[in-house]
């Protein structure tokens, strides 16, 4: 059924492609969804799936190590954290995967500068000013007006930023502007390009919305646990939508825990479970589409090892990643374990990195969204060619 | 009129009341500087704010009812309570929300009003972490306001030792492993880890003073967390070692103090108590790296997302050779001819374009909720950038296409309410003056109703940028 911003959004992406040279239509050309999840604050790696099985985990974690009885065990070395149980449903599912000791290149302790490398892609922070993800879809198809990737917030994260046009969303509580009034900030932004992109691709979510009743009336309230419901539901609508987005960038933060980050129970667990919920009601909302569905939950950098002066942790280095989905081929860990002795760790503080969260992405981006491989150590993740992609992850059939 | 006034109203100020520029018309660079002279000016409801330390006791009371009520079967606490606490939160967060854009949108000092959100969001401490929503507002006014027109080196000292930002940044309990509290606890062992806290430390050096490229390493992070170890607050506990000092203010705990000197960024530092905290800060302070890190954010602020690299220098060179004066640097950018150039460089905040909004329309919301709405509509919703490190200050951040959309639904729904009191194209000139384009003028003067009209005003490319 066509829609009220649907005619809206057809016109103004005209109105702007007439006026930027070789900007095609042409809507995604792969089935294949794509979620990116980025923890904002430098999630503790042990706490997500703790290492119990290691000689070295009680006594290095002292009084916020999990035993073998509070955790869901994966393995004979690792467990998930008990807030995570859906995840681990799908794990013994084997539809969710941990990689351990995993890092991305940057090797500082600065959140800012982690999460710029984490989106950017490159070797260093600063090096690009657009996102790896924002690269890697130029071979999707999509366009101005039928974008192929959605950052679910009023703004869009680096990862997402560049050349390819994207789109974002995010509840709202106010009434829709009127048709003309659209119309005419329309003609008012000809001669801007800044804003004429802007409202065509934001016409382009508000189209996929406006057909769904659920979401128009979806709100930012409650607790951070249902935000992150909120924000997975809308996910599930946008990506199971007919010509709508394949890929999907979500935020969360608060995970910088310095102080009383808690065990089973706690501010860490809290947000596990917001996580959790939100895995959970992504995966029940995109129903079928979920078979097709991979989601990558990521952090700038991990935590330290020992646990600080107020209960907490602070920066570290490695850390742990989650892939759940249909397509995922889980039920394992992935991890050239360091190891958790002082002499193992890095700067005798930190997990020791043992894999280039670079080699993960580009599985992913290879086998699931089969993107040609030759870009991927150049354009999407330039000066890569150490972190190689990471083979299997994805169910072949 | 000069297409000076604009600028100086736009992006200096906080956008023109109508009637204002002609006012600034007269002579646009003194009526800024003019702006720099004298204490800051604010409100009456800035004025009769309770304090923070009144705040934090009334906080810390509840808390402690909390504790007392709290059912033995589970841990969870009663539901009375936390609805009791939520609303005391929020009604403080509301009330200093509120007080905070009513000034704004009333101020005749708007340069100086904006260089207090600048450094208040340099110094952020973020609303999303207890207790934070009921003091932000008042942190602003109390460790921030009465210095932005001084010397650096005391807004840093008045921020790192304001409660809020030692509770924002857990230093309260980084004990010195050394201390007389360390060594207690060591020596029976105590179940608890006792020890630092280096996120206050870390963020001092990359995000208040040196920046992140700034030159130190993390053993400076490090020696930096012990030489301000017993930064912490009065009365953080109910009784005990942790109870001294006056409810809900700056105390220094000798008893978590790690003893002795410390080497940070190469020199040594032998002071006792807080003063060797005060002269680190003072040093970093006057660290050419905080100069150039300082200078970029300002002229990014005020010039444009990338600033000219000769600007940047200018204000460092400026900032050096007055000891951190902060108004030497605040006229340099204003003197500056790079600075005028350009009539619309810097996208608008959400924040910025809200306040613009309330001073277009001479409109004072009376409710914190309006605002807060708005703002969280937009994505920035007041005192809650999320991180330490504040709201980012550039196009590429806040140029989402949702936020876009937010912002237009925003100026249709304000448009019904206030819209059919003004002509749309009378406003456009008295607030944008010669920044207000043929073309939109146009477009907004064939709208079919004041409210569309109005809606297309402050949609427009001319009002969004400043």
């Amino acid at each position: 059924m066509v829609n009220r911003r649907d005619i809206l959004r057809a016109a103004g992406a005209g109105l702007v492609a007439s006026s930027i040279p070789g900007l095609a239509l042409a809507s995604a050309n792969t089935e294949a969804r794509f979620v990116l999840v980025i923890l904002r604050g430098a999630a503790d790696g042990l706490a997500i799936a703790p290492a119990y099985g290691d000689g070295n985990y009680a006594r290095v974690r002292g009084e916020l190590a999990l035993s073998s009885r509070e955790i869901n065990k994966l393995d004979g070395i690792f467990g998930l954290h008990p807030a995570l149980a859906d995840i681990h449903d799908q794990y013994r599912q084997r539809q969710a995967l941990i990689v351990h000791a995993v890092a991305s290149p940057y090797r500082e302790r600065s959140h800012f500068d982690g999460q710029d490398v984490l989106e950017n892609g490159a070797a260093g922070v600063g090096m690009l000013r657009d996102g790896w993800l924002n690269r890697a879809i130029a071979p999707l198809g999509g366009s101005l007006g039928n974008e192929v990737a959605i950052a679910m917030a009023q703004n869009t994260p680096l990862v997402l930023r560049g050349d390819n046009s994207v789109t974002s969303w995010a509840p709202s509580g106010l009434p829709d502007a009127e048709d003309s009034t659209i119309e005419r900030l329309q003609d008012l932004y000809a001669g801007d390009e800044f804003f004429a992109m802007r409202l065509v691709q934001a016409l382009d979510a508000q189209a996929i919305a406006e057909a769904d009743t659920g979401m128009t009336q979806m709100n930012s309230r409650g607790n951070e646990a249902q935000q992150m419901q909120t924000m997975a539901a809308a996910t599930a609508r946008f990506l199971r939508a007919k010509d709508g987005p394949r890929i999907a960038v979500l935020e969360a933060g608060g995970w910088d825990t310095h102080a009383n980050q808690g065990t089973t129970s706690g501010a860490l667990a809290n947000r596990f479970e917001g996580l959790d919920a939100g895995v959970r009601t992504l995966r029940e909302e995109l129903g079928g589409t979920w078979s097709k569905t991979v989601m990558a939950i990521v952090t700038e950098f991990g935590r330290t090892v020992a646990v600080n002066g107020t209960r907490g942790t602070d920066h570290g280095t490695g850390t742990a990643a989650i892939l759940v989905g249909g397509a995922v081929a889980g039920g394992r860990v992935l991890a050239d374990w360091p190891g958790l002795r002082n002499s193992d760790l890095h700067q005798g503080r930190d997990l020791r990195p043992t894999t280039d969260l670079r080699s993960v992405f580009k599985g992913v981006l290879a086998e699931h969204l089969q993107l040609p491989d030759a870009e991927m150590h150049t354009s999407v993740f330039p000066d890569s060619a150490a972190a190689p992609s990471m083979r299997g992850l994805i169910n072949s059939a | 009129m000069k297409l000076e006034t604009a600028i100086a109203a736009n992006r200096f100020g906080l956008g023109a009341k109508p009637g204002e520029l002609d006012k600034v018309d007269r002579n646009p660079r003194h009526w800024l500087l003019d702006q720099l002279q004298g204490p800051s000016r604010p409100a009456r409801e800035i004025r009769d704010l309770p304090d923070s330390a009144s705040v934090l006791v009334d906080i810390q009371d509840l808390r402690r009812e909390q504790r007392a009520t709290r059912s033995l079967e589970d841990d969870e606490p009663a539901p009375d309570f936390v609805q009791k606490y939520g609303r005391t939160v929020r009604r403080h967060y509301l009330e200093q929300t509120n007080a905070r854009y009513r000034n704004a949108a009333r101020t005749d000092y708007p340069f100086h009003e904006r260089l207090v959100h600048f450094w208040s969001n340099h110094f952020a401490v973020s609303a999303d972490k207890q207790p934070m929503p009921a003091i932000a507002g008042l942190y602003e006014n109390e460790a921030i306001r009465p210095n932005v027109t001084g010397n650096f080196a005391d807004l840093l000292i008045a921020c790192e030792q304001h409660p809020a930002m030692i509770t924002y940044l857990d230093n309260q309990r980084s004990i010195g492993p050394d201390s007389t509290l360390g060594r207690r606890a060591s020596r029976f062992r105590s179940e608890r880890t006792v020890g630092l806290n280096e996120n206050l430390a870390r963020e001092i050096l990359e995000l208040h003073t040196l920046g992140v490229d700034g030159g130190y390493t993390q053993d400076d992070v490090t020696s930096f967390a012990r030489v301000i170890t017993g930064w912490s607050v009065g009365g953080a506990a109910e009784n005990g070692r942790f109870a001294e000092g006056t409810p809900g203010e700056f105390e220094f705990r000798e008893i978590i103090h790690e003893p002795g000197a410390q080497r940070v960024l190469g020199k040594r530092y032998s002071q006792s108590g807080v003063d060797q905290g005060e002269a680190v800060l003072h040093d970093l302070a006057l660290h050419p790296s905080t100069a150039k890190f300082l200078a970029t954010k300002l002229a990014r602020h005020f010039v444009a997302d990338e600033p000219p690299a000769a600007l940047v220098d200018e204000l460092a060179a400026t900032y050096l050779e007055n000891g951190g004066e902060l108004v030497p640097v605040y006229e340099a950018l204003v003197n500056a001819d790079a600075a005028w150039i350009e009539l619309h460089s810097k996208y608008k905040s959400p924040h910025d374009f809200v306040i613009s909004s309330l001073r277009a329309f001479d409109h004072v919301p009376d409710n914190g909720r309006f605002i807060v709405g708005a703002l969280d509509l937009m994505g920035q919703t007041p005192f809650r950038p999320g991180s330490p490190a504040g709201w980012p200050d550039t196009a590429e951040h806040w140029g989402g296409a949702d936020a876009l959309y937010k912002r237009i639904e925003w100026s249709n729904t304000v448009a019904r309410v206030v819209g059919s009191r003004v002509n749309p194209v009378d406003l456009g000139d008295a607030v944008l003056g010669p920044a207000f384009s043929a073309s939109s003028r146009k477009a907004i003067g064939r709208a079919e109703s004041n409210v569309q009209g109005m809606t297309l005003l402050l949609a427009s490319p001319d009002f969004q940028r400043r």
